[in-house]
């Protein structure tokens, strides 16, 4: 890439400048949707509607933010993703760690077979689990004290739990695939001084796999945060609904203020993105590391 | 399952593992088995069982045979547009918004000055969630207020999101931004862990830059393009968000996974006629699946504990590599 101790550049031959002026044309082109986004959501309806998005600003303000905020209740949206993304994310991390540890480390018989069943499960259409979820869900009675709606429909719980179950594929796959690549010798090692599976794992392998496990849980709450099927489907009350289900909401039933709903967009998209840019390289690592095996 | 209780080691005694580490490794592997077989396999399997049945969710599970296959391909008007236009959405994945991603994966791979700006800004789109994506269509493209008629069509609107003809491929332009951004970071990644040496043999035996490319490093590349194969595919097989955001699926932008969800959450629940619509999409999507496992098994790599993988460099790290010699 653009290491600075490269030798000296070539003078800029027309390709170069060639190139660039493709590049920052697709760029552009790829920034314009979300820049549009920002600008309609800092600008009043009536302006807009009467001058196109296209026009100059008469009137900047935050008010549709402050609007989404408070009248719609976002922040409390807001509190239900990380409701479900947060414990969803560790949980699928603790489990499919273990997993790709047994699976790629303990010599068992069938841990090929285990890997196949995993992976594949990650690939198939969430549509085709979907009812039988559905049904289930509303099958499974809860204590009050875990589900005000007294069964696992229309409760966190269904929803974490589907995160979990469908997201384990991906990670035991990624992780079984690292944990390959550490060095068998250490874990030998360990054996010789007596270490049992539990310390092998937690105290010898899972230290090891700290980049993994970011590159992952970066991806998994992205994932988590952005998805949009799982609760429109397994929850039904309104005011639990995660974020990114409940922009829906700031949409009337007859008409539709797109600015406002704009502002919504962009506050929902605002902490992938700040996630993206602070984790940008754990990002990437996390969806290379799926990719370069599979 | 049988198949997770550890063998006694071959070279290591017999007493390899101890109660605890089996009470542990049971645990812990069995709970993740578990959960997988309960949330995805099972359901499938369900799926599959309940779309031989007329059930409506509420009264007597019964029998129809493959009525409702019969029904789903003669008789319901909104199955063939739908999988039209999942059969377009993979078409312009694979066909425009992939190789456009390769292109861009290609160039950035060059050198140039700036490229962390170029790549941070073309990968954006896919942190973003379909369904805001989808709501940030109908801003551009809204007919009385959208950005685009402000440019192209000011005294005579165009309904891209309104017209059946035209909205899917706006939906589709849509999608494909964000899919190239994906498809462009994981060619990035393998780009940079192809061999040097590879391609100055080529240019030694006179091979051009073209050359070079389709006949010596896109075939190195062969695990990426079968990863991108796959995501393009289940991409497309998957398609939900987007359309359901911006109309819930309908007036031409209806896809199987639309009619899916219709039909188990309506008013009526069909949920027999419901699944063998998703029962359609896993034949489909299975049928690139076992593809794609057995082409991954024929390479090694997804081996069974013993077999060390034969690859020898890893693209995540290599991507590390590269990120320590931007720093």
């Amino acid at each position: 890439m653009t290491a600075p101790a490269l030798p000296p550049r070539p003078r800029v031959r027309p390709g170069r400048l060639g190139l660039h002026a493709f590049l920052l044309t697709v760029s552009l082109a790829f920034l314009a949707p979300l820049l549009l986004a920002v600008y309609a959501s800092l600008r009043p309806y009536e302006e807009t509607a009467e001058h196109g998005y296209f026009s100059l600003p008469r009137h900047l303000s935050l008010d549709y933010y402050r609007q989404a905020f408070s009248d719609s209740g976002m922040s409390r949206y807001f509190a239900n993703s990380l409701l479900i993304a947060v414990p969803g994310v560790l949980i699928t991390l603790f489990l499919a760690s273990f997993a790709a540890f047994a699976l790629s480390r303990l010599r068992l018989r069938g841990a090929t077979a285990l890997l196949i069943v995993f992976t594949a499960g990650n690939l198939l259409p969430q549509q085709v689990i979907v009812t039988p979820l559905y049904v289930l869900f509303n099958r499974v009675p809860l204590p009050y004290w875990m589900s005000d709606s007294l069964t696992m429909y229309d409760s966190y719980w269904a929803v974490i739990v589907v995160h979990i179950g469908f997201q384990l594929g991906f990670c035991v796959f990624v992780l079984a695939n690292y944990m390959r690549t550490l060095p068998m010798e250490i874990l030998e090692a360990a054996v010789v001084d007596g270490a049992g599976v539990w310390t092998q794992y937690w105290r010898v392998t899972l230290p090891l796999c700290r980049p993994a496990l970011a590159a992952l849980g970066t991806l998994q709450f992205t994932w988590m945060y952005n998805d949009f099927l799982w609760a429109l489907v397994f929850i039904s009350t309104g005011d639990k609904l995660p974020i990114t289900s409940a922009l829906n909401n700031l949409r009337g039933q007859f008409f539709t203020d797109y600015n406002l709903l704009a502002a919504g967009s962009v506050l929902v998209a605002l902490p992938t993105i700040l996630v993206f840019f602070l984790l940008q390289r754990h990002f990437i690592a996390g969806l290379t590391l799926g990719a370069g095996k599979g | 399952m049988p198949s997770a209780i550890p063998r006694r080691a071959r070279r290591r005694g017999p007493r390899r593992f101890t109660r605890r580490d089996l009470l542990v490794t049971g645990v812990l592997l069995g709970l993740p088995i578990l959960l997988d077989l309960a949330v995805i396999w099972g359901p499938t399997l369900a799926s599959v069982g309940l779309s031989f049945t007329s059930w409506d969710g509420i009264g007597d599970i019964e029998w129809v045979g493959g009525r409702n296959y019969h029904d789903l391909f003669t008789d319901y008007p909104p199955f063939w547009p739908a999988a039209r236009n999942n059969l377009l959405w993979l078409a312009f994945l694979g066909l425009i918004a992939t190789p456009f991603g390769l292109l861009l994966a290609v160039l950035l791979d060059r050198g140039v000055r700036f490229s962390r700006f170029y790549q941070s800004t073309l990968y954006m789109p896919v942190v973003l969630s379909l369904a805001i994506v989808g709501f940030i269509a109908q801003l551009i493209l809204s007919r009385d207020q959208g950005a685009l008629n402000a440019v192209l069509a000011r005294d005579n609107p165009v309904d891209w999101l309104g017209d059946p003809d035209l909205n899917i491929w706006m939906i589709l332009l849509a999608a494909g931004w964000r899919h190239t951004g994906y498809v462009m970071i994981l060619y990035l990644a393998g780009l940079k862990s192809v061999d040097p040496s590879l391609k100055e043999a080529a240019a030694i035996d006179g091979a051009g830059a073209r050359q070079t490319f389709f006949r010596v490093v896109l075939p190195t590349l062969r695990p990426v393009n079968v990863i991108v194969g796959v995501i393009t595919v289940i991409e497309a097989l998957r398609a939900f968000d987007i359309v359901y955001a911006v109309n819930q699926g309908r007036n031409g932008l209806e896809l199987l996974s639309v009619l899916v969800t219709d039909n188990i959450i309506g008013e009526a629940a069909r949920i027999g006629f419901g699944s063998a619509i998703a029962v359609v999409l896993l034949v489909v999507s299975l049928g690139f699946i076992v593809a794609y496992l057995v082409q991954e098994m024929r390479q090694g790599k997804v081996p069974g504990g013993d077999r060390e993988t034969r690859r020898g460099k890893v693209p995540g790290k290599a991507q590390e590599k590269g990120e320590e010699e931007r720093r």
